[in-house]
């Protein structure tokens, strides 16, 4: 438990990603079977023990601390089991050994409502000021130390060097402590078996295109649909939708979840019908409507019927238990075309295949598309398996061209972790009219990236050198710097006084020159009503 | 004839307490004629005053930062008594805070008080140890005064601060360190855990360290860090003001691990707010224990809390059946303790 503790406290305190993956890959690496899974499950899914809840927490301190004392610790500390870890009385005399994660885990199964009291006591009494916090944190599953899944994959990968893909894979149908899961990594046993498991397969990704031309005799192309990228899986009577991510949707999105009664594994996009600008009747509504439906738990009578969710296909991985990943993308295709009419209709369409001539044709096409919900054309090889992950050559996304817009700098924040020295977050606006009548400038986005690391150390000093104001950890400049902000699509938003978000804004390149040149307010970024229309 | 009601000679006022007899104040938060100073910490010795008594060391400590103290000072050695205007005395004991820092003894009317400053109780090679003195009033600080202030043994954290420096990565380690106290206790603590390297120096902390050697406090090698291309500093220990751990100033070290020494530091919401990544939970100031311990030793008849955290420490003295108040006394802040 001791060293669980130091990897949490070493977890919440290190900025960095890859020094976060350093921590958990040396932490798995090192600890014994079943400790590393219990503490790996502790990380990710958090660990559910019914009868350990804050309020007895709470009620096991109400008989060691005087109320008044522990209720300025709590207010000071922020935190009930931080505070309780550092108010908890120390027992006389040697301290008993502490326990392992393993046995805090089995202990915390084995409670009741009436025995959880004496037996988290006598827990918290076998250890020192650390220790508690991190038992009381694993035993009410609050760790809310940044430890994505994803990430805790790669650290796995990392400490047994085995491929993240194989690991994905077979993590999913696995539960704590992965038994399996570690005698394969760390041992060399057999990979668990995932056939007749809803599981989560690794998605196949594309490269960005940055050939002039492909030959489409080689290579299909495809509409690149601006929703979710899911994988729907139904084996045994079972029916999953993952993210791209991995994680379980099917909550989310139950239409569709129940829609699927034939056992196969799908990929496509997740997109709402709705109302929607440039494309055909009754298609895709545009991202926005589909952010509504985005992390619900639960979903409304009113949500299901308002912006229903459909899922328009692209590939199909295994259909009747028959893996189909090692065909090529053509015979793939073939199955899958097949398979489509099959399924329920109001739920599934297939993507079409453009039917361009040549990429000069294809280009023609791509750059007429006005469906809010294109977010441009993904060209397949046409004899590419399916394989995890971004593979050379395989698949390529050719994105529409970003849009642009000059903004001016008005707030900017400083980064973290290596950038904790530099301003690099910044907030931009656009005048919501002509400056001289009394325009607003407006802010309408945000952005930390796009830039050089020269081009950061120019804005770190632009920002310094143009402060009017500060309000805690940001800075208000003097609006005399613009720049050129990218971004994918932009949509309405109430949140934001401009009334308008961006979707992906990145910083495309520092107006210098002619901010030098005029100087004063930028009165030359336009107007969000203008330019952030399309 | 009337009495004067007990320690009516003693007033809190706003900016600090005022020996009316004397008309002299103890740590005033403004200039005043006479100021008894207990240490040489920027909150609790001002410039200005006209006159000023204290210990030589804080005297010293005042004169770097505001220049000769034109207008008049006293020197005190601990153990060492002063009558002032009125017939009021003044001893100087050891606090055991910084270099210099006393609790100030008064003495009038057959009533005696003491007013602590800030202390501590542990061992610090830099300074001698708190005294502990019978009083009628105990006058305490209470920075840390709430029961989740614990300081760990020193030790512990110099091991922690050691292990970080042996990094495989060329990493330096950064230690925020108030520039008076903290960072000589950290160095000295440093020398005596058998670390005998160069330390590196901010440009602030080079005179009072200088200051201290010249007490009689060894420090071993210090360098400036001014000028030192990044590659000599790799598993280096570097100390620095706190205001400069995330400053453009750090850019100059070898990818620093960001550590701060403060007893701040045992909340982790306080140390992920800083965005240290190595917390050393070192302090100068009495933690919950050692202020509850202290009062129970002084044991006074009256206790006064001057700052910090008052309301818990008052709680405290009402559950042990002891008489307490608070002194609304404004300007002492000690945030990067």
């Amino acid at each position: 438990m001791e060293r669980f503790a130091a990897l949490l406290d070493a977890l919440a305190l290190t900025p960095s990603r890859n020094a976060k993956l350093a921590l958990l890959a040396d932490y798995l690496h090192e600890t014994p079977d079943p400790d590393r899974g219990w503490a790996l499950a502790a990380l990710t899914d958090g660990l559910d023990f019914p009868a350990v809840k804050a309020s007895l927490i709470r009620s096991l301190m109400a008989e060691r601390v005087d109320p008044v004392l522990w209720t300025l610790s709590r207010e000071y500390v922020g935190d009930t089991a931080e505070t309780a870890s550092l108010l908890w009385p120390e027992p006389f005399g040697e301290r008993l050994a502490a326990p392992t994660v393993a046995e805090v885990v089995a202990t915390l199964h084995a409670t009741t409502r009436t025995t959880a009291p004496t037996i988290l006591a006598d827990l918290l009494d076998r250890l020192d000021v650390n220790g508690r916090y991190a038992l009381l944190k694993l035993a009410t599953g609050a760790m809310r130390i940044g430890i994505s899944a994803r990430l805790a994959k790669v650290a796995f990968a990392q400490a047994f060097t085995v491929s993240v893909e194989d690991v994905e894979e077979y993590w999913h149908g696995q539960s704590p402590p992965y038994a399996p899961l570690f005698d394969w990594a760390a041992n060399g046993a057999p990979p668990p078996r995932t056939d007749l498991l809803p599981l989560f397969r690794p998605f196949m990704l594309a490269h960005p295109l940055e050939a002039e031309s492909l030959d489409l005799s080689q290579y299909a192309a495809e509409w690149k649909w601006d929703g979710i990228r899911v994988q729907i899986v139904h084996v045994a009577g079972e029916t999953r939708v993952y993210s791209r991510s991995g994680d379980d949707i099917s909550a989310t999105f139950p239409e569709v979840t129940a829609a699927l009664t034939t056992p196969c594994v799908l990929d496509g996009e997740l997109l709402v019908r709705g109302a929607h600008q440039g494309g055909e009747t009754g298609g895709a509504a545009s991202f926005n409507a589909l952010q509504q439906r985005l992390g619900r738990k639960i979903v409304s009578k009113a949500m299901l019927a308002e912006a229903p969710a459909f899922v328009r296909l692209y590939d199909l991985l295994i259909e009747d238990g028959e893996d189909l990943r090692e065909w090529a993308w053509e015979q793939r295709r073939t199955r899958l075309e097949a398979l489509v009419p099959r399924l329920d209709a109001t739920r599934f369409d297939i993507s079409q295949v453009i039917p361009a001539k040549d990429f000069d044709d294809l280009a023609e096409i791509r750059s007429r598309a006005r469906d809010e919900a294109i977010e441009g054309v993904m060209l397949k090889r046409r004899d590419s398996p399916y394989v995890a992950g971004r593979r050379t050559g395989l698949w390529y996304k050719w994105k529409r061209d970003p849009l642009l817009i000059d903004c001016v700098l008005m707030y900017a924040q400083r980064g973290s972790g290596k950038r904790s020295s530099f301003y690099s977050d910044f907030t931009f606006g656009c005048w919501n009219g002509d400056p001289d009548a009394g325009a607003e400038l407006l802010p309408v986005g945000k952005a930390y990236f796009g830039f050089t690391d020269e081009e950061l150390k120019f804005l770190d000093r632009h920002v310094r050198q143009h402060t009017v104001g500060k309000f805690g950890p940001v800075r208000e400049t003097d609006k005399s710097l613009v720049f050129e902000v990218a971004f994918d699509s932009v949509h309405t938003s109430k949140r934001h006084k401009s009334g308008v978000a961006m979707r992906f804004p990145r910083i495309s390149r520092i107006r210098t020159r002619q901010a030098r040149a005029r100087g004063g307010p930028a009165r030359y970024a336009e107007s969000p009503d203008r330019r952030l229309n399309r | 004839m009337t009495m004067a009601p007990p320690f009516s000679w003693l007033k809190p006022e706003p900016f600090g307490l005022h020996i009316v007899p004397a008309d002299a104040w103890i740590d005033p938060a403004r200039a005043v004629d006479t100021a008894l100073v207990t240490h040489g910490h920027a909150d609790h010795a001002r410039g200005g005053h006209g006159l000023t008594v204290a210990t030589p060391e804080t005297l010293a400590i005042m004169a770097l930062r505001y220049g000769v103290l034109e207008t008049g000072s006293t020197p005190v050695a601990y153990g060492e008594t002063v009558t002032l205007k009125g017939g009021v005395k003044a001893t100087y004991v050891p606090a055991g805070h910084v270099l210099g820092s006393a609790q100030i003894l008064l003495e009038h009317a057959g009533e005696r008080v003491i007013v602590t400053g800030d202390y501590k109780r542990r061992a610090d090679p830099t300074c001698p140890p708190f005294q502990v003195t019978p009083c009628d009033v105990f006058v305490t600080e209470a920075t840390f005064g709430l029961p989740v202030f614990r300081h760990p043994p020193i030790a512990d954290e110099m091991a922690k601060l050691l292990a970080a420096r042996e990094n495989d990565q060329g990493r330096c380690v950064l230690v925020g360190a108030y520039a008076l106290g903290k960072a000589q206790r950290v160095i000295a603590e440093l020398r005596a855990a058998g670390f005998a390297d160069t330390i590196w120096l901010h440009g602030a902390m080079e005179r009072m360290c200088r200051l201290y050697e010249d007490h009689g406090v060894d420090l071993g090698d210090l360098q400036p860090v001014a000028g030192v291309p990044k590659a000599a500093l790799a598993n280096s220990i570097v100390i620095c003001p706190p205001s400069a751990l995330n400053d453009r100033w750090s850019r100059r070290l070898p990818d620093p691990v960001t550590a701060m020494a403060s007893g701040w530091m045992r909340v982790r919401q306080r140390a992920r707010q800083r965005g240290v990544e190595l917390p050393l939970i070192i302090s100068d100031h009495a933690d919950w224990d050692e202020l509850t311990q202290t009062i129970t030793q002084v044991n006074p008849t009256e206790t006064w809390v001057t700052h910090g955290r008052e309301e818990a420490l008052l709680r405290w003295c009402e559950l042990t059946q002891r008489k307490a108040r608070a002194l609304a006394l404004v300007g002492y802040e000690d945030e990067d303790d």
